[in-house]
């Protein structure tokens, strides 16, 4: 995609929500921008990474999402256009800094993008951050669509530099992983210098020294109310609040983000264009209170439609009783009575269903007896598909090992989780070997607490895994914990050189950063070992090898063990499609159900690449599936399965 | 957009459906752009994330001469479903089919883990056509795995289910804007292979019509 930064003012392009956000970044001048991969919000870094040169903007990929804050501040401090780009989960991590910026303010404009998940698609959570808006008190945007996340991404920037504070932009999957249409605008010819001014007095905000002291905490407080206020001010005029529908109404909606194209569906397809309107808001932290004043007149019955908490709808229902004098008595539909549904996320057929309920109409997209017959043929032709490692994922011979090992050892060992494609080691795929599964880095942490037990009884091995990025995110420290405390656990990091999940995004391991120059590689198993643990590093599709290693740290009862499994992912653009092995079933060997194996290899091993052959009664290869790694030849106890190098 | 309408209906909604790498992102990417360079406005949802993990895979496209709409289809409304992998169809069927709907189907099966390890089974390709047909006004069932097998990728055959799509005239989908947009995003190595997968999934459809 040249053309997110070479297209110029009025080109108009079909963009992804993260590439439109992106876009609008380059078009306000940032210069920095920082962040941590996390799905949905990584296409933002990746397409600033691949201007960088030609718009002078610094990109990197921070070590976690708190540094990423921190290093957009500085850009920020120094007077510079930045940005920080994080998913939900990431702003929880960030949050201890951001207190402090937001409670300080920022110098060049700064825009903090949180791209959120509200169904969990692709997270472990239905996490939120717009409370963070109103609890650390700077102000929060929404995109209702495609152009508008380009356009407020731009000009949250300018309202950052108006109120010098850090603004919120929110996207959520359905946006930033979804495509419309953008009508681009100019991008600027500017250099921008950097500066940290710090030689005015403590109290001069712009070219004083940067510092939060608990004597400075009421004056920079009472300068945050002043912004808030401001900027509710702002967004009474904000282009990116906007009413559709009739001069009264007999419902008013009021919402943001991707639900405004879900309720404008809705609406659509009954037929309600004249009954009930649209009041869609994009600046919805501090709410813009004359704006409301001003169309919740227009009805009795308002429907608040938003995604996870009741956000909106707690402040819209605060807001609406300190109004009632002017307003009137209304009555609120949305979360907190039912309308709307609590969890996960929303869509137009939800919609359909709420605004049926609140105006007693009926709705039926197909007849009762279409929909019956293609349930009951789903039912019959389409069973669920499972989530599995990739074929040629180094996961399962990895989960492989450790399960068989525990299995050996016998003593009811466990295995603490972390957060990446290895997070399905929680499942079948993963031989169910994953017993706790939270936030980045927390197995590691838990793992040095359970391996603390063994005075109160607890006998049983403690294992930890975690990825290789995440090992740099977040476990650096409990282990750094585990062995300081003299824990007895085991940590095996699946190295798979990149972060895999999120799509092969560099981090402090590989040496290369996000601008894909040449970097300094942290090299873990060294890490590891400078900390004090004993540290191996096995190939985990040698199983005999991975196998023998893990046994053996297992049963050392003395501190902290670290196993590397290092073999890249199957899908890395350097190594997709490349296979080392063309594998084989040998048809006289595999002896089937007959064999006392129970078809190990695709009962229990179950990699997509081998298929139980129903008819004949044997194991077989599927050839467009199979990545060529050769690991399944080591599991089938008849030697059945053949690997031949590819030359 | 002037003139007499080019959809069939406005909005126009598509569904491209299949199973974590077969390409149905960049299938739907491309379909997009194609229509987009005539003035339309697309909107494609998608969901991916853990989708390179076996798991379907959906793209709701939807194209109107209007505005943006939801990335998300409503129940019961799409009117073309192209299909990469047949048990998909069925599953898409379900929750967007309607009597009117019309299928483009590869036949070639991606067995689920269920499927792989004996637990479930994958229904007889003869049954998935029959309810396919049953469920929908028009199906066409080609089998492009095998197809882009020949031309060297299995991949392709998202190419080949693209231009197939084109051939059904359901949407003003042309070689030449294929082209145009080919160029635009790939290598010119890659050009002529991608064009060639998108004659031969015309053709296929073609003669089936």
């Amino acid at each position: 995609m040249y053309e997110l930064w070479e297209a110029g003012e009025g080109v108009r392009l079909l963009l992804m929500g993260n590439e439109a956000m992106a876009r609008g970044a380059m078009e306000a001048g940032v210069s920095v921008a920082a962040g941590y991969p996390g799905t949905p919000s990584s296409e933002i870094i990746e397409n600033l990474a691949q201007a960088a040169w030609k718009k002078n903007i610094y990109v990197e990929w921070s070590v976690n999402e708190k540094v990423a804050l921190e290093v957009a501040a500085a850009a920020s401090y120094a007077g510079l256009r930045s940005m920080a780009v994080m998913k939900q989960v990431g702003m929880n991590v960030a949050s201890d800094f951001l207190l402090h910026l937001a409670q300080y303010g920022t110098r060049g404009g700064m825009v903090l993008i949180s791209c959120e998940d509200p169904g969990a698609l692709s997270s472990t959570n239905e996490g939120e951050s717009r409370p963070y808006a109103k609890m650390m008190e700077f102000p929060l945007l929404e995109p209702g669509d495609f152009q508008e996340a380009k356009d407020m991404t731009s000009w949250a920037f300018r309202l950052s530099e108006d109120l010098r504070t850090v603004v919120m932009v929110r996207s959520v999957t359905r946006l930033s992983h979804a495509s419309g249409n953008v009508v681009l605008g100019e991008l600027p010819q500017r250099r921008a210098e950097a500066r940290f001014k710090y030689h005015g007095s403590i109290m001069d905000t712009m070219e004083g020294p940067i510092i939060n002291l608990p004597g400075t905490v009421h004056v920079l407080r009472s300068s945050q109310q002043e912004k808030l206020k401001k900027a509710s001010e702002i967004f009474d005029d904000s282009p990116f609040n906007r009413y559709e529908g009739p001069e009264r109404a007999d419902l008013l909606i009021i919402t943001s983000s991707a639900c405004t194209l879900y309720c404008k569906e809705a609406v659509r397809l009954l037929g309600l264009r004249d009954r009930v309107g649209i009041l869609k808001l994009g600046t919805t932290w501090p709410l813009p209170r004359g704006l409301l004043e001003r169309h919740l007149v227009r009805t009795e019955r308002i429907l608040v439609v938003e995604e996870v908490l009741p956000f909106m709808e707690d402040n819209m229902h605060a807001l609406a009783a300190i109004l009632a004098p002017s307003i009137g008595i209304k009555r609120f539909f949305g979360k907190l009575d039912g309308t709307i549904p609590m969890v996960n996320e929303l869509n137009p057929d939800l919609l359909l269903k709420a605004l049926c309920a609140i105006l007693d109409i009926r709705y039926e997209a197909v007849s009762e007896s279409y929909a019956g017959k293609a349930a009951e043929i789903a039912s019959l032709g389409a069973p669920p598909r499972e989530l599995t490692f990739c074929p040629g994922c180094p996961h399962r011979a990895s989960f492989w090992s450790i399960h068989n090992a525990l299995q050996l050892d016998n003593r009811d060992g466990f295995v603490c989780g972390d957060i990446g494609c290895y997070s399905l080691g929680a499942i079948s795929c993963g031989f169910n070997t994953l017993k706790t599964l939270h936030s980045m880095g927390t197995g590691t942490g838990l793992a040095s607490g359970f391996g603390k037990l063994r005075s109160f009884g607890m006998d049983q091995p403690v294992i930890a895994v975690c990825g290789d990025s995440t090992f740099y995110h977040a476990v650096m420290p409990a282990l750094v914990n585990a062995i300081h405390n003299r824990s007895n656990i085991t940590l095996i990091v699946l190295d798979n050189s990149g972060t895999a999940m999120t799509g092969f995004q560099p981090h402090p391991g590989l040496e290369k950063n996000a601008l894909g120059q040449k970097a300094p590689a942290v090299d873990i198993p060294a890490v590891c070992k400078a900390m004090g643990a004993k540290v191996k590093v096995c190939d985990p599709f040698d199983l005999e090898d991975t196998l023998k290693s893990l046994l053996e740290m297992i049963e050392d009862e003395e501190g902290v063990k670290v196993l590397v499994l290092r073999q890249i992912c199957a899908l890395s653009p350097e190594k997709k499609g490349k296979k080392s092995f063309e594998m084989a079933v040998d048809e006289d060997a595999c002896l089937g159900e007959n064999c006392g194996c129970n078809r190990l290899c695709t009962r229990i091993f179950k990699c997509p690449g081998l298929i139980w052959d129903k008819q004949r009664g044997a194991a077989r290869i599927d050839e467009v599936i199979c990545t060529g790694c050769g690991v399944c030849a080591s599991i089938c106890p008849a030697g059945a399965i053949k690997k031949k190098e590819v030359a | 957009m002037s003139g007499p309408s080019v959809l069939a209906s406005d909005p126009y909604n598509l569904i491209i459906t299949g199973v974590g790498g077969q390409g149905n992102v960049l299938a739907s990417r491309m379909v997009g752009e194609m229509l987009s360079q005539l003035g339309l406005h697309v909107t494609i949802g998608e969901t991916f994330g853990a989708s390179q993990r076996g798991g379907s895979v959906m793209s709701h496209l939807r194209i109107s001469e209007e505005s943006s709409f939801s990335p998300q289809i409503p129940r019961g409304r799409a009117h073309m479903v192209v299909a990469l992998e047949p048990m998909e169809a069925l599953r898409v069927l379900k929750d967007y089919g309607n009597p009117e709907i019309r299928v483009i189907c590869n036949t070639r099966p991606i067995h689920p883990i269920g499927v792989i390890s004996g637990e479930q089974s994958y229904s007889p390709l003869e049954n998935i056509k029959k309810w396919i047909r049953s469920l929908s006004r028009e199906a066409w069932f080609v089998d492009a795995t095998e197809a882009a097998i020949r031309l060297g990728n299995p991949v392709l055959g998202n190419i080949i289910s693209v231009g197939g799509l084109a051939a059904t005239d359901a949407l003003p989908l042309t070689r030449k804007v294929f082209e145009a947009v080919l160029t635009r995003r790939m290598s010119a190595d890659k050009v002529g292979l991608n064009l060639t997968a998108f004659d031969m999934g015309w053709a296929m459809i073609r003669r089936a019509i």
